[in-house]
C-alpha cells in the first residue's frame, strides 16, 4: 500500500470503508502489473495494510509504528493511508501493549501488534505467557484472542545487545501459541495473512536480516490466492530444495544459510534436501519425517542456542519417527550457548556454510 | 493469586498494628516536613509550580523571585569553583559526542546515542554525586559515565561492537549502560537498600528517559524507593522524543515530575539546559537524600538535538524549525556567556579547557579508531564464574575450527606463493 495515495482528510485519522477501498483499488492498479521485485519487509506492508482493507477490525499499534513506520519500516504508510485509529503509536511499555491487545480482542478487534526488537519482547512475557497463551483454554473456548505479535528476531544485522536474540523457543515451549517464521518474501505475505486470519494468537518472529531480501512477487496473485482461502503455508513446512543425500532442517534466517550449504555441497556431489518449517507450531512432522524417510541423515540448524530449544525439539521427533530410517545420528548447528555476542564477535557465533557441511561431512557417510 | 486460609487471631492483631504504626510513620513525617521546609506534606512532594531556572538562555542570571523557587522549593546557587568545573566537563562532553558521532560515521563505531545538546543533564548528574555514591546510566548516558571519573574508551567501548560494556561498575561505582528501558532504575533501588541494610552511607542516582516512564519497571522502581525509603534520585531527562514519539504520546500528567507524589516522594522540574539550575537542584536532592529524606524524582526539561541514533531519519517525524528553537537554547553557549559576565571565565581558561576536550577527543579516536582484535574464546569465558562442561565442549569446537581454518588459508598462501 503505497502512502502516495493518501489524502490529507485520511491523515486525519478517520477514514471511511469507502475511501480505504478506493485506495486499495488504486495501489492494486498501481501493482498490477504481474511480478515485480519487492522485499520482505514490504511484502509484510503489503499484507498488513490489504488486511486492513478487508476487515476493519483489523488494527496495527506499538512503538514507533505511526508516524515513523517502524524502525525498520515494515508500518510504513499505515497511519497515512488507515487514519490514527487504525494504526497508532502507544505509550512505551511492552506489557501495555500486548495486554491491552487482549482486551481489545475480547471486544471484537483482531490486534496485530509490534514489538520493536526480540529482547524489547520480555518485559510482555507475563501478558504473553500468562493470558494470550491461555485465555482459549482456560474460558473452554469462549474467548478467542486473534492476535499477531510481530517480534523481528534473529542477528547477522551487526546490532548491539538485546538486539539480535533469537526467542522462538521461549513461545514454542508455551502451549497455546501458534510460532511462525517466514524465510521468503511470498511467505511473508501469506504467512501474515494467515496468522492475521488466525482466531488463536500467533507469534510471527521476522528474521530481520532478511527485511531487504527481494524476490519477484505477483502481488495480485498472491491476494487472489488469498481471496480463494487457499492456506497453503497454514502449519505446513516447504521444501526449499530437493535432495537426495541428506536433508537440511531449519527455518526463518538460517533458510538461505542452508540454501547456500546445499549449493556448496551440490558442487561436491553430494545432493541435499532443505526443508523450511515455517510453521514451528504447529509443527509439520508429515514433511520433515517423509524427507528423513527419503534421505536417512539430517542436520537441524538454527540460529537460536541449542540448548532446550526448537532445534532440540525437531531432533527429538525426528528419532520419534524416523529411527529405522537413520543411517547416522541427526546433527544440528546452531548457536553456541552464550549470550548472543557483540557485532565484531557474532560471526563466530552464528551458523555458517563451513559449519553446516562440516556437520554434513559428519554424518557417517563411511558405515 | 494466593488463595490464603483465614487469618489467625493473632494474625489479625499483627497487621492492625502494622497500619497503625503505617499512620504513625506518615505522621511523623508530616510533621518533619513542616518542620524542616515550613510546608504540607503535600505542597513538599508536588513540584514547584514552574520549572527551576536560574540562568535563562541568553546566559543572565534571573532574579530569585523569577528563578521557580517556592518555600521549602529553594535552591541556594552553586559556588563559582563547581560551576566552573562543571564548564570544563560541558565542554568536554560536547567535544566528546560529536567526535563520537565522526567516528560513527567513519564506521568506527557501530553506533552512537547522542546525548549532544543534554550535556549539562550528563555533567550535573555525575558532579553532584560524591566518591562512593552509584550512577545508573541508560545507553544515552556515556558522558555521564564519563564525567564520573570512567575513561573515556572504555565508557564507549558498548558502541565499539567488540564487547557489551567497557569498564568495571564496582571501580568508579558506576553500573552498566542499560537498554532495556528503566530496569537499571530497580538495580539502583537494590544498591540503595543494600546500602542501607549495610549502614553505607551513600546516595545513588539513576537515570532515564522521558519515553521510558511509561515503562512498568520505572513505577516500580519509583514504589520500591519510597516504600522502603531510600537516597534514591531518579533523573529523567526529558528530551520531548521516544525515538519518534513525542511526549504527549507518553503522559498527560501535569508533567513527568507529578508523577512521584503518586509514589509518596519528592518531584521537581529543572531547566535541563541549565547546567546552574541543575546543579543546584540536584545538589540539595543529593544533600537530604543524604540526610534520610527519601526518594526524589527530578524531571530535566531538554531536547535531543540529533536523531536517536545515527540509524534514525528524525526529519520523518518533526520539523526543522522545532530543533531551531531549541538551538537558541543551547546549554554550553548560555553558561559560557554566564560565566564570563561574571569574570570568572577569561581567553586564557577557554583555551585550556577547549585544549583538554581535545585531548580526550584524540584518546577516542585512538581507542576507537584502531583495529581492536577480538577473541572468539571470550564467547564462552564469561557466561558463568567457571564455564559448563557443555561450554567447554562448544569451546573447544570452536577452537578446533579456527585451527582448520588457519591452516586451510596457510596452505593457500603457500600455494599462491608458488
Ligand atoms: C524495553 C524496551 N523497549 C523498547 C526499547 C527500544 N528503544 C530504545 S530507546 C527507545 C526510546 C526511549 O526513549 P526515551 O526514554 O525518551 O529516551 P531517549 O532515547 O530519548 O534518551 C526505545 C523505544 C528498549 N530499549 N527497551
Ligand atoms: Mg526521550
Amino acid at each position: 500500500m503505497s502512502p502516495t495515495v493518501t489524502t490529507s482528510s485520511e491523515a486525519n485519522g478517520n477514514v471511511s470503508a469507502a475511501t480505504a477501498r478506493a485506495a486499495a483499488k488504486a495501489a492494486a492498479v498501481a501493482e498490477a502489473s504481474g511480478p515485480q521485485a519487492i522485499t520482505l519487509a514490504k511484502a509484510l506492508n503489503t499484507a498488513m495494510s490489504d488486511a486492513m482493507q478487508e476487515d476493519p477490525t483489523v488494527l496495527v499499534f506499538g512503538e514507533d509504528v505511526g508516524t515513523l513506520g517502524g524502525v525498520f519500516r515494515v508500518t510504513d504508510g499505515l497511519t497515512a493511508t488507515f487514519g490514527e485509529k487504525r494504526c497508532f503509536d502507544t505509550p512505551l511499555a511492552e506489557s501495555g501493549i500486548v495486554g491491552m491487545a487482549i482486551g481489545m480482542a475480547m471486544n471484537g478487534m483482531r490486534p496485530v501488534i509490534e514489538m520493536q526488537f526480540d529482547a524489547f519482547a520480555y518485559p510482555a512475557f507475563e501478558q504473553i505467557i500468562s493470558h494470550v497463551a491461555k485465555m482459549h483454554n482456560r474460558t473452554r473456548g469462549r474467548v478467542k484472542l486473534p492476535i499477531v505479535i510481530r517480534v523481528p528476531y534473529g542477528g547477522g544485522i551487526g546490532g548491539v545487545e538485546h538486539h539480535c536474540d533469537s526467542s522462538e523457543s521461549y513461545y514454542a515451549h508455551t502451549a497455546g501459541l501458534k510460532v511462525f517464521t517466514p524465510a521468503t518474501v511470498v511467505d511473508g505475505y501469506r504467512m501474515l495473512r494467515e496468522a492475521i486470519d488466525s482466531d488463536d494468537p500467533v507469534i510471527f518472529m521476522e528474521p530481520k536480516k532478511l527485511y531487504w531480501s527481494k524476490d519477484q512477487v505477483d502481488l495480485e496473485a498472491l491476494r487472489a490466492e488469498h481471496a480463494r482461502g487457499e492456506k497453503s503455508t497454514a502449519g505446513r513446512a516447504a521444501v526449499a530444495r530437493l535432495g537426495t543425500d541428506a536433508t537440511l532442517i531449519t527455518y526463518g534466517p538460517s533458510v538461505p544459510t542452508a540454501l547456500a550449504a546445499a549449493a556448496a555441497a551440490a558442487e561436491e556431489g553430494r545432493s541435499l534436501e532443505v526443508i523450511d518449517v515455517r510453521s514451528i507450531v504447529p509443527f509439520d512432522d508429515e514433511t520433515v519425517s517423509a524427507s528423513v524417510r527419503k534421505t536417512g541423515r539430517a542436520v537441524v540448524i538454527a540460529e537460536a542456542h541449542g540448548f532446550a530449544s526448537v532445534s532440540s525439539e525437531i531432533v527429538a521427533r525426528i528419532q520419534e519417527r524416523c529411527f529405522h530410517y537413520l543411517a547416522a545420528p541427526v546433527l544440528r548447528v546452531t548457536g553456541f550457548d552464550v549470550p548472543y555476542p557483540a557485532p565484531k564477535l557474532e560471526h563466530y557465533y552464528l551458523p555458517s556454510v563451513d559449519r553446516i557441511l562440516d556437520a554434513v561431512d559428519n554424518l557417517q557417510w563411511e558405515d | 493469586m494466593t488463595i490464603s486460609a483465614d487469618h489467625t487471631a493473632h494474625e489479625r492483631e499483627a497487621s492492625r498494628s502494622d497500619a497503625a504504626e503505617a499512620v504513625d510513620e506518615l505522621v511523623k513525617q508530616a510533621e518533619e516536613v513542616r518542620r524542616k521546609f515550613g510546608i504540607s506534606l503535600e505542597d513538599y512532594m508536588l513540584p514547584a509550580h514552574h520549572q527551576i531556572q536560574m540562568v535563562d538562555p541568553a546566559g543572565r542570571m534571573k532574579a530569585k523571585e523569577e528563578q521557580g523557587t517556592e518555600p521549602g522549593h529553594e535552591y541556594p546557587t552553586p559556588g563559582d569553583d563547581e560551576l566552573l568545573a562543571a564548564y570544563e566537563q560541558l565542554v568536554v562532553g560536547r567535544r566528546v559526542n560529536d567526535q563520537n558521532s565522526a567516528l560513527v560515521r567513519q564506521g568506527r563505531m557501530a553506533v552512537y546515542p547522542s546525548s549532544h545538546g543534554q550535556e549539562a543533564c550528563q555533567v550535573a548528574a555525575a558532579m553532584c554525586l560524591r566518591e562512593g555514591d552509584w550512577l545508573f546510566p541508560t545507553y544515552r548516558d556515556a558522558v555521564a559515565v564519563m564525567s564520573r571519573g570512567v575513561d573515556p574508551v572504555q565508557a564507549m567501548t558498548i558502541f565499539r561492537g567488540d564487547w557489551h560494556g567497557g569498564y568495571d561498575p564496582h571501580e568508579h561505582h558506576v553500573g552498566i549502560q542499560c537498554t532495556p528501558l528503566t530496569t537499571q532504575l530497580l538495580h539502583a533501588v537494590g544498591v540503595a537498600h543494600a546500602a542501607k541494610l549495610r549502614g553505607e552511607d551513600i546516595v545513588v542516582l539513576a537515570m532515564c528517559g522521558d519515553g521510558a516512564t511509561s515503562e512498568g519497571d520505572f513505577h516500580e522502581a519509583l514504589n520500591f524507593a519510597a516504600v522502603f525509603h531510600l537516597p534514591v534520585i531518579f533523573f529523567v531527562q526529558n528530551n520531548k522524543y521516544a525515538i519518534s514519539v513525542p511526549l504527549s504520546h507518553q503522559s498527560v500528567a501535569p508533567s513527568l515530575a507529578h508523577k512521584a507524589v503518586g509514589y509518596g516522594m519528592a518531584g521537581e522540574r529543572v531547566d535541563g539546559n541549565d547546567l546552574v539550575a541543575l546543579l543546584a537542584v540536584l545538589d540539595r536532592g543529593v544533600k537530604l537524600a543524604r540526610e534520610g529524606s527519601g526518594p526524589l524524582l527530578v524531571e530535566a526539561n531538554t531536547y535531543r538535538m540529533q536523531a536517536h541514533t545515527n540509524a534514525d531519519d528524525a526529519t520523518r517525524y518533526r520539523p526543522d524549525s522545532e530543533v531551531a528553537e531549541w538551538m537558541a537554547k543551547d546549554p554550553i553557549s548560555r553558561m559560557k556567556t554566564y560565566l564570563t559576565s561574571q569574570g570568572l571565565l577569561d581567553e586564557d581558561r577557554e583555551a585550556k579547557i577547549a585544549e583538554h576536550a581535545e585531548q580526550v577527543a584524540m584518546q577516542l579516536r585512538e581507542g576507537l579508531g584502531v583495529d581492536v582484535s577480538v577473541d572468539p574464546q571470550d564467547l564462552f569465558s564469561f557466561v558463568f564464574s567457571k564455564p559448563t562442561p557443555q561450554l567447554r565442549e562448544q569451546s573447544a569446537l570452536l577452537a578446533d575450527e579456527l585451527a582448520r581454518d588457519a591452516s586451510a588459508t596457510g596452505a593457500n598462501t603457500e600455494e599462491a606463493g608458488k
